[in-house]
């Protein structure tokens, strides 16, 4: 899985491994089979790769019918996988007719008649609207983790790789900044760039050293007690779960709300400089109106300072 | 300000309003007079042609030994120069659609040049090119190749010079518009170049490809200039429709040119309405964007 902002490389990466765009310099494998090596000048075509690709919006061949688009990939009519994706009933359907949901289990139905060793699927929600998107997403994971065939799969929101991921690598302007378990993600950001993609806050600051830690004087005012020890100008992570709201005088810095929006079991707080997301059961104590002033505390084996770029 | 400075401007105001009215009408008079006379300067001879003889007169025309030994000619030679066109023509207009590549500007001015150039100036070029006396006769008489110079060869190598550029250029539009997404994706499930034109790009280039053959055969079915220089006007061999239709004028029989002339026209009225109803069925069949819209992704049982 592959996550990263818009420009970051994502689909370009993606197309060199299906074999649609040649890179200058690199390799690329599956398994013992070579599939590119610059140096050697190795190429193998994208119709001798063997994979499954999804580009955005699935690339349905719109004069086809459903079953027809499925036999184009294994050249015979495949109705085992048609009633596997519950897709039967629209063998003679077109993709125009299709909802999205649809259009993707077509394609996911298309792909594997293939019979890919590995699957390449490009932003699958990207033409999908918020709610659809969920439904969506929540099969495709149940349908990938019962293929068991390795997957690569990008997009530009962290919330659908934690749902879809084992491994997330983080792509920004071509480079991947970090490789690891979406929870290694949140806990440990490399850069202030995958701490933004997970959905921390960020802040920055003065550190100065101490026997167990740091301080860090804030930007903006305020001040952070940190367990790393830090020195200089830095850059700091906090999820919206790990600040406590405090009176307006207590806190390690002040904040004014924004707007409080309920989600989903939780609370988040919009504030001018961080967002606080408190459980949902917390609530009854009474949230802080739009527009007040509050405290903000964190405890300082949560305040967790970025490498400096 | 005074009763008076105000009653004034009214007066002022109304009168404006008269001659902008005024110009009005006379903008839309002239307007319609000019599409009037554009229009019957275009028409008046189409329907002179049709309203020249009558109905019984047409038919008899119609079964002269010289208009029905021009059908015969003008269906063969364009049948076949019209396989050839979409045989060559369509694996051409696909590279050429959907490849870059250094002077790719120049093959596709150059595929374009015979649609400008004067139809007495290709019947002259190929006959100094393929001519019994041109730059390839030689050649042609050492292959032991029947020199096409006044055979019916001739006809169709001068069809498919002046009409296939058309075919040439609407082919390669229409494979350009073809979304990439499309080919990239039968290429990794499996498909080869051939398979990639013939199930994917052809398809959804069809209503394209299908205008410019329609306009690329009426331009053949029409040929002429090139015709007469360089296959001349034998009457069962390569005297086409239209080479008939200068044969029967040239021999004082007005009434069987006129006959002919009819018949031309009714293919021509045929072919257009064709190729305009192809380009709609195009414009609306490209629109292949999927529908953004939330339907349950649940499908009816």
């Amino acid at each position: 899985m592959l996550v990263g902002p818009s420009g970051a490389g994502k689909t370009s990466l993606l197309r060199t491994v299906a074999g649609l765009e040649r890179p200058s310099a690199g390799r690329i494998s599956l398994g013992d089979e070579l599939w590119f090596d610059a140096q050697r000048g190795t190429r193998l075509s994208a119709e001798r790769r063997r994979i499954g690709y999804l580009p955005q919006d699935y690339g349905l061949f719109p004069h086809l019918t459903v079953a027809g688009n499925v036999r184009f990939a294994g050249k015979r009519d495949r109705p085992d996988l048609l009633e596997r994706f519950g897709i039967g009933h629209l063998a003679r359907a077109r993709p125009k007719q299709l909802s999205g949901g649809e259009r993707q289990r077509v394609a996911l139905a298309r792909a594997l008649a293939r019979d890919p060793r590995v699957l390449l699927l490009d932003e699958p929600f990207g033409a999908l609207d918020a709610i659809t998107r969920r439904q969506v997403r929540d099969e495709l994971a149940d349908t990938l983790s019962g293929l068991a065939l390795p997957t690569l799969l990008v997009t530009h929101a962290f919330e659908d790789a934690v749902v879809l991921a084992q491994r997330i690598g983080v792509l920004d302007l071509g480079e991947l900044v970090q490789i690891g378990r979406p929870d290694e993600l949140i806990d440990r950001p490399a850069t202030a760039m995958v701490a933004d993609l997970t959905g921390a806050n960020v802040l920055r600051g003065e550190a100065t050293p101490r026997p167990t830690g740091s301080l860090i004087a804030l930007e903006g005012g305020g001040e952070l007690v940190s367990s790393t020890p830090a020195s200089g100008p830095v850059q700091i992570a906090i999820q919206p779960w790990e600040l406590e709201l405090a009176d307006p005088a207590e806190g390690a810095f002040a904040d004014l709300v924004v707007s409080v929006r309920r989600d989903r079991g939780a609370v988040a707080i919009r504030c001018a400089r961080v967002t606080i997301q408190v459980p949902s059961d917390k609530a009854g104590v009474p949230l802080p109106p739009a527009g007040a002033p509050i405290g903000v505390r964190v405890s300082p084996s949560h305040v967790r300072v970025l490498a400096p770029r | 300000m005074t009763p008076a400075a105000s009653s004034g401007s009214r007066t002022d105001g109304d009168a404006r309003a008269w001659t902008s009215a005024l110009g009005r009408v006379a903008v839309a008079v002239i307007a319609a007079i000019m599409i009037a006379a554009v229009m019957a300067f275009l028409m008046l001879p189409i329907i002179a042609l049709v309203t020249y003889e009558p109905l019984h007169t047409l038919i008899h025309n119609f079964g002269t030994s010289v208009a029905t030994d021009a059908i015969r000619v003008s269906l063969k030679t364009n049948a076949i120069a019209f396989v050839l066109m979409i045989l060559f023509g369509t694996p051409f207009a696909y590279v050429l659609g959907r490849s870059r590549f250094r002077g790719r500007s120049v093959v596709l001015t150059l595929v374009e040049l015979p649609l400008v150039m004067p139809p007495a100036v290709a019947g002259i070029a190929l006959l100094v090119a393929f001519g019994p006396l041109g730059l390839l006769g030689g050649t042609l008489s050492t292959l032991g190749i029947a020199n096409p110079v006044f055979r019916q060869a001739a006809v169709v190598m001068c069809i498919l010079f002046v009409a296939s550029p058309f075919y040439l250029r609407g082919a390669i539009a229409a494979f350009e518009a073809v979304d990439d997404t499309f080919l990239d994706v039968a290429g990794t499930l499996g498909a080869g170049w051939l398979r990639r034109l013939l199930r994917v790009a052809v398809p959804l280039a069809s209503s394209g490809l299908g205008a410019a053959a329609a306009v690329a055969f009426a331009r053949g079915i029409g040929e002429f200039g090139a015709t007469i220089l360089f296959a001349g006007s034998f009457q069962g061999t390569t005297q086409t429709l239209p080479l008939a239709v200068y044969f029967d004028f040239s021999g004082d029989n007005i009434d069987a040119a006129v006959a002919i002339g009819v018949l031309l026209l009714a293919v021509s009225a045929a072919i257009l309405l064709t190729s305009k109803l192809l380009a709609r069925i195009w414009t609306s069949s490209t629109s292949t964007s999927p529908s953004r819209d939330g339907r349950s992704i649940y499908a009816p049982s």
